[in-house]
């Protein structure tokens, strides 16, 4: 991965409407293959549409599929936005 | 000849099999309608071709029990059409990919077709099927354009000449990305009513208001409609035409006897009582056609239409922080609301949960906290004449109950809950026959199959109570009944019967004179005691024998504890 390009974030971090590349999926092989089943995966454009308050869930457009993502799961997906 | 459909959730194979077999299958628009295979036939040629429905998979490497469902069966396909949201072209791609490495014929079905134009997205079709190196077929599942073509070239289906098998995922995303760059162009596009309305149930604080201003309009619908059909069609048809044929009957059978009470039962204040005389023909089906079905029609119509919508899924979102608390995620909240309609397809339901622990959960609190259509419009009938009041306290006491079981169960099933990861459908407008045809198929599935039930259960009912079974019953069991929930006992064989089917042991209740209070404890116990038969059964094959019987123990132990609770306070 290339450093020093633009900021990292997790997902949870990032701001509503905000689009970012994903960098990194801190977590087990389970999860890594979940993620990339739905195309989320190191590379891959997604932008943020909400997240929901109370911890609850992030939802993301990735092309034109919208997913909702775990607060938890969310966490450990780290973007890089420009 | 067996040929599967296979392809990602959601994607309209469902919508396909029903247009390539004639045969009308439940689809919805949100991941995981469908987690059992359907059969069907399908003419190809001179040869009768088996067609089956496969439950949705982004994945040949399952990571939930619907996919591994999926997986297991594509063993034993001869033909495999994948179906393809031409919307979604990558990620569905990449299933694409995985089958064209099974040595298996493929064709693909560039479904949802009529969406790319506004959303801007241009396919070239010819270049992807040079590609893929198998047909390329553009569909349209809900209006069957492109059917016709789809079945004329599924001769061609063939494994690709060109098929990498073994390769790693890393490297089939790269050929995927590769191909969309290839074959798809993206154009400007307009932003239409959806986006605005996805916009808005997206809003932390806009989706719960739009959530309760649905949800309270779904009870008032499900209500107005529910009592409009027992109001204006079926009562009127029950007084008018069925009562006075009944009454000849009556007099021929000379107003008494053993045919008589088997078929006409007692006769109150001379005349018929539809929920206190209990015979054959008039209690029997009154119950299911004249109590119930006027809300099963209801229900599945608003059921319906919030399905082919898609708002669901957008419902479990903002679910999934209470759904935590209970050992669940949100999306668990679409078994849930099936249950309101019956608790069979809603066990099913479970398994489009990731984890053991997550069904046996789910399972259970659907089976112990969600009465469903057939005896909630039993409940609303009896326990509403008295005053919305007490319907409220039964609803009120299940509700409870769920909640704090699901809390329990929580802290102490052991195992591992995954958090919520699921796809939101774009909004839909579903044509009305598509709505029309899905509410056709659970009414007259529910006619099918639950009045032959419920005719037999009251056969059995004025059988044993002929035999005085019956008594010995009520007698064994007086000193939990009468002590701990204040019952008069003969509330036992009602609560027995709800084995066989509850409306009718709703029914039961009736000519028993009970207060309103022993009215409110009776349902709420009935309602979470024990499934009936044929939730049982499905809790035995998707929980296996021995947490089934966990699962009837919480049952028991709480429809006990609560019904006692409600007798100290109420
Ligand atoms: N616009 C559009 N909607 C479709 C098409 N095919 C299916 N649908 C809808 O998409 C949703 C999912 O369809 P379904 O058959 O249940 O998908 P399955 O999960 O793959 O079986 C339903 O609401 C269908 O009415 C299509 O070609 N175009
Ligand atoms: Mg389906």
């Amino acid at each position: 991965m290339t450093m020093h390009q633009g900021r990292q974030l997790t997902l949870r971090q990032m701001e509503i409407g905000q689009t970012g590349t994903v960098i990194g999926i801190l977590g087990g092989r389970g999860l890594m293959r979940r993620l990339e089943a739905l195309d989320i995966r190191p590379g891959k454009k997604v932008t943020k549409v909400s997240s929901t308050l109370f911890r609850g869930p992030v939802t993301l457009r990735v092309d034109n599929a919208q997913l909702a993502i775990g607060f938890g799961m969310a966490n450990r997906i780290i973007v890089e936005v420009g | 000849m067996r040929i599967l459909l296979v392809g990602n959730p959601n994607v309209g194979k469902s919508a396909l099999f029903s247009r390539l077999t004639g045969i009308h299958i439940i689809a919805s628009n949100y991941p995981g309608t469908t987690v059992e295979f359907t059969k069907g036939y399908m003419k190809l040629g001179e040869e009768q071709a088996e067609v089956i429905d496969v439950p949705g998979t982004y994945t040949l490497e399952p990571t939930s029990k619907a996919e591994e469902v999926a997986v297991e069966m594509l063993k034993d396909g001869d033909l495999v059409i994948d179906v393809v949201d031409a919307t979604n072209l990558e990620r569905n791609l990449n299933l694409t990919l995985q089958l064209l490495e099974r040595q298996v014929p493929v064709i693909v079905a560039l479904n949802i077709w009529d969406d790319t134009r506004h959303r801007g997205i241009n396919i070239d079709v010819a270049k992807l099927e040079e590609l893929l190196g198998v047909p390329v077929v553009p569909t349209v599942g809900v209006t069957g354009q492109g059917i016709k073509g789809l079945v004329r070239r599924l001769p061609e289906a063939k494994v690709p000449k060109t098929a990498y098998s073994g390769s790693s995922s890393d490297e089939r995303w790269a050929r995927v990305g590769n191909i969309v760059s290839q074959v798809q162009s993206l154009s400007h596009r307009h932003h239409t009513w959806r986006d605005v309305l996805e916009d808005v149930s997206d809003h932390p604080v806009g989706g719960v208001f739009i959530a309760l201003v649905v949800l309270l309009a779904t009870f008032w619908v499900i209500r107005l409609i529910g009592e409009s059909i027992i109001g204006y069609v079926t009562d009127p048809l029950f007084e008018w035409l069925w009562t006075p044929l009944l009454m000849k009957v009556s007099l021929a059978l000379g107003s008494g006897g053993f045919w008589h009470s088997v078929l006409i039962g007692n006769l109150i204040a001379g005349g018929i009582d539809y929920f206190q005389s209990f015979g054959l023909l008039s209690t029997g089906f009154y119950i299911p056609l004249g109590a119930v079905l006027p809300y099963i029609v209801s229900f599945y119509l608003a059921l319906g239409i919030l399905e082919d919508v898609g708002y669901l899924p957008r419902l479990a979102v903002l679910m999934d922080t209470l759904m935590h608390r209970l050992g669940l995620h949100g999306y668990a909240i679409i078994p849930t609301i099936l249950g309101f309609g019956c608790n069979v397809p809603a066990v099913m339901a479970t398994r489009i949960l990731e984890s053991r622990r997550q069904r046996f959960i789910a399972a259970t609190l659907i089976s112990i906290g969600v009465p469903c259509a057939a005896l909630q419009a039993m409940i609303i009938g009896l326990v509403g004449q008295q005053g919305g009041q007490y319907v409220a306290m039964v609803y009120g006491s299940l509700f409870a109950s769920w909640v704090i079981i699901g809390l329990i169960l929580n802290r102490i099933v052991k195992g591992f809950s995954p958090e919520l990861l699921v796809e939101i459908p774009p909004y839909r407008l579903p044509p009305w026959r598509v709505i029309g045809e899905k509410l056709w198929l659970r009414v007259s599935g529910f006619i099918k199959e639950a009045l032959p039930i419920v005719l037999s259960t009251v056969l059995v009912v004025n059988i044993l109570y002929t035999l005085g079974v019956f008594d010995a019953i009520a007698n064994i069991a007086a000193p939990i009944v009468s002590g701990l929930l204040g019952l008069p006992k003969e509330t036992v064989v009602a609560l027995v019967i709800g084995f066989l089917r509850k409306d009718v042991a709703m029914g039961m209740l009736a000519p028993l004179a009970l207060t309103v209070k022993q009215l409110v404890i009776s349902s709420t116990v009935l309602a979470m005691f024990f499934p009936c038969v044929a939730t049982f059964v499905v809790l035995f094959r998707e929980l296996r024998t021995r947490d089934t019987l966990k699962a009837t123990g919480i049952m028991v132990a709480a429809a006990l504890i609560v019904g006692s609770l409600q007798n100290l306070i109420l």
